[in-house]
């Protein structure tokens, strides 16, 4: 039952297991719903995704697997086999019942009956929704054999509706990892955790007091530091130029990255890194480090994250003198180089989607440089790169 | 067990209906996320009022360690004692204390148990609870017995979204994303909490509340607890829905609006779009 749906879902990237799927046919076994779509669609939902991220995904493929199931023609129903039917039906028949339709010819004769009906009603209205068994004198009806009982037919209330409930999507913003607010950024930044105890002695370590108690023969408080986020992060902002499109989102990843870690430090450049970088826009022409002093300064165990487009002319990386600022004596290859020797750590976060980053030669240059270390600037993205800078 | 159906004061929608039904009848835990505001925690806490049974909260700091919620073991006070000479020291059960889980496990209804904000532990806390929320029993290493759960507890659990869970831990729940409320449903909710304010009111505020909501690059959207404490001031201050609809050119913004737009950085954004707005308009 719904082995195909299971499947549409599963192949549609919706992480549903086994288990899952086993939880929603306890949930039909057990009778939680009624037997109507629309309570259906709720617990399906409700027992097959797990993140709402999902749920657009879901309603798609909830419309898509159960499509036409609103329409279904009264003349399927010849189909269902007859075990089923009985197997249903006896549930809902009490002995007094079952009697009766003994007296009446049996199960088979019964059956044999209701098909005839069903082709009967096949050749005098075609394509018509009259149920089985609502005439008052079909023994059909008389037996609790109504398909409202059983649910086998059409059901009024599944007709009336106008839209769908899954087809209204109304998850639709929740889909996609595009949308990137500074809590789904801090919340990727977090994979980034390196802890460690270090500083003042604050915390009861119980374990080693309730040891050296026992050792000393006298009670012994040993004392602890307690766990930082010890993971160092230096992070370089391209700054300007085409960089003005992608403002809002550098703002919200250095606002995250800022609460997020506690040792971090950032810099400015402009399209490419060159000799010297920034820390202030306003003053960049007065107030400039020189990236000697940078590399320098901080010790190869900093994680080092670019955030920036990499779309510039070719040469601005490739040849001294390229940059559009000034005449740069080394080319911004060399320095990259150089930094990458330094730090084992080092990625490049790109705001431009993934599927541009092909028909720009800068970017695949960029990307040649770090050694495929890019990543788009999306929520999944992010992701990638801090496990990267996990490794 | 009782059907939950909503109650007089908890607008329950059809689908998180179901997803409550669902996790009760199959005995699993329902873990429930939605924007700040939408009801979650309250949530639990109108299933147990509906289906007459009595809740257990655990509220998750970031420092809750998932043993806390089994039990804990004082061996500070017991290795005091000792010296001491107490005669406490020789039983063991004395220096431990139950948590919640233990105390719902333990409970002779089958008591709903709230774990709220699920997401504030640390990244391993749901991972370390797996077990006991799947069989719904431990074992107590220091007296050596095993707590077994009498009747499994509805276990309601609500997450913020500040964490990702991990995978095995979402396998076992159900999952019910409360999404904010539209129109119709707003307009129930208003009616269970403040039945006498007068539709025109109800009527304008939504609209107000509506466009602050559209406003595009708020830093915190407000949601329903935060228009239900708006409609409340405007009811204790006698504003009419004239007041609200006739926008005073000086004032800018919609009156007590401190409980709509909670942060300083919001509330200059909409008096900028305001003023943009009035501007375009003369």
């Amino acid at each position: 039952m719904f082995l195909n749906f299971f499947h549409d879902l599963r192949q549609a990237k919706i992480p549903v297991t086994l288990k899952e799927y086993l939880a929603l046919m306890e949930g039909l076994d057990r009778q939680v719903i009624d037997m109507k779509v629309d309570e259906f669609y709720y617990l399906s939902r409700t027992a097959l995704v797990k993140d709402e991220r999902n749920l657009d995904k879901f309603d798609r493929v909830f419309a898509h697997a159960f499509k036409g199931l609103e329409t279904l023609e009264p003349t399927d129903l010849a189909q269902i086999p007859e075990d089923w039917l009985k197997a249903l039906t006896e549930k809902f028949l009490s002995e007094e019942e079952k009697k009766q339709i003994e007296s009446l010819g049996g199960w088979e004769k019964l059956m044999e009956e209701l098909k005839k009906r069903l082709e009967e009603q096949k050749k005098r209205h075609e394509g018509g929704n009259k149920m089985i068994g609502t005439g008052g004198t079909s023994p059909f009806g008389a037996y609790g054999y109504n398909p409202e009982g059983i649910r086998m037919g059409q059901d009024k209330g599944r007709h009336g509706k106008a839209v769908k409930v899954w087809d209204k999507r109304e998850y639709k913003n929740l889909d996609d990892s595009v949308e990137l607010g500074t809590r789904n950024i801090k919340i990727a930044l977090r994979r980034l955790r390196k802890w460690a105890r270090e500083g003042a002695l604050t915390e009861l370590d119980l374990p080693e007091t309730i040891r050296t108690t026992a050792h000393q023969g006298y009670l012994d408080l040993v004392m602890r530091a307690e766990r930082h986020n010890k993971v160092k992060v230096l992070i370089f902002f391209d700054i300007g130029g085409s960089m003005d499109a992608h403002i809002k989102l550098c703002e919200e990843l250095f606002s995250a990255a800022r609460t997020e870690f506690k040792h971090m430090d950032f810099f400015y450049f402009h399209n490419c890194l060159y000799e010297s970088v920034w820390k202030d826009n306003r003053r960049r022409h007065n107030e400039k480090s020189p990236t000697w002093d940078v590399l320098h300064k901080y010790p190869h165990d900093y994680k080092v994250v670019f955030v920036g487009d990499a779309t510039m002319s070719p040469y601005e990386i490739t040849y001294p003198g390229g940059s559009v600022e000034h005449w740069n004596e080394e080319p911004g290859a060399v320095w990259l180089e150089r930094l990458t020797r330094i730090y084992e750590h080092v990625i490049w976060l790109n705001p431009v989607p993934e599927r541009h980053w092909d028909y720009t030669p800068s970017i695949q240059i960029m990307k040649q440089i770090l050694s495929d270390r890019m990543y788009p600037l999306t929520l999944e993205g992010l992701d990638k790169a801090m496990r990267e800078l996990n490794r | 067990m009782k059907k939950f159906e909503g109650t007089a004061n908890y607008v329950a929608t059809d689908d998180l209906r179901i997803a409550v039904n669902a996790a009760i009848t199959l005995e699993r835990p329902l873990l429930i996320k939605g924007e700040p505001g939408t009801g979650k925690t309250v949530l639990a806490f109108e299933v147990a009022k509906a289906i007459g049974v009595p809740i257990i909260q655990w509220h998750i700091k970031s420092t809750t360690k998932a043993q806390q919620g089994l039990y804990e073991y004082d061996a500070v006070s017991r290795l005091r004692d000792s010296q001491l000479g107490d005669e406490r020291v020789k039983d063991i059960k004395n220096y431990i204390s139950k948590g919640k889980l233990w105390e719902a496990f333990t409970n002779d209804a089958r008591p709903v148990l709230l774990i709220d904000e699920i997401d504030k532990a640390d990244i391993e806390f749901p991972n370390d609870l797996l077990l006991e929320l799947d069989r719904m029993e431990f074992f107590v290493y220091e007296t050596g017995e095993t707590i077994k759960a009498k009747q499994r507890p509805i276990v309601m659990i609500t997450s913020n979204n500040e964490k990702e869970l991990p995978d095995a831990f979402l396998r076992r729940c159900f999952f019910h994303y409360i999404k904010f409320p539209d129109r119709d449903t707003m307009n129930k909710i208003i009616d269970v909490h403040y039945p006498k304010i007068m539709d025109k009111l109800v009527g304008e505020a939504l609209n107000i509340f509506y466009q602050i909501r559209e406003v595009p690059g708020l830093k915190k959207k407000p949601s329903t607890s935060e228009l239900l404490d708006w409609l409340k001031l405007l009811m204790a201050d006698d504003i009419t829905a004239e007041t609200l609809r006739e926008r005073d050119p000086s004032k800018l913004i919609p009156p007590l609006h401190g409980a709509l737009l909670k942060n300083e950085q919001d509330v200059h954004l909409f008096e900028r779009l305001a003023f943009l707005a009035r501007r375009e308009r003369n």
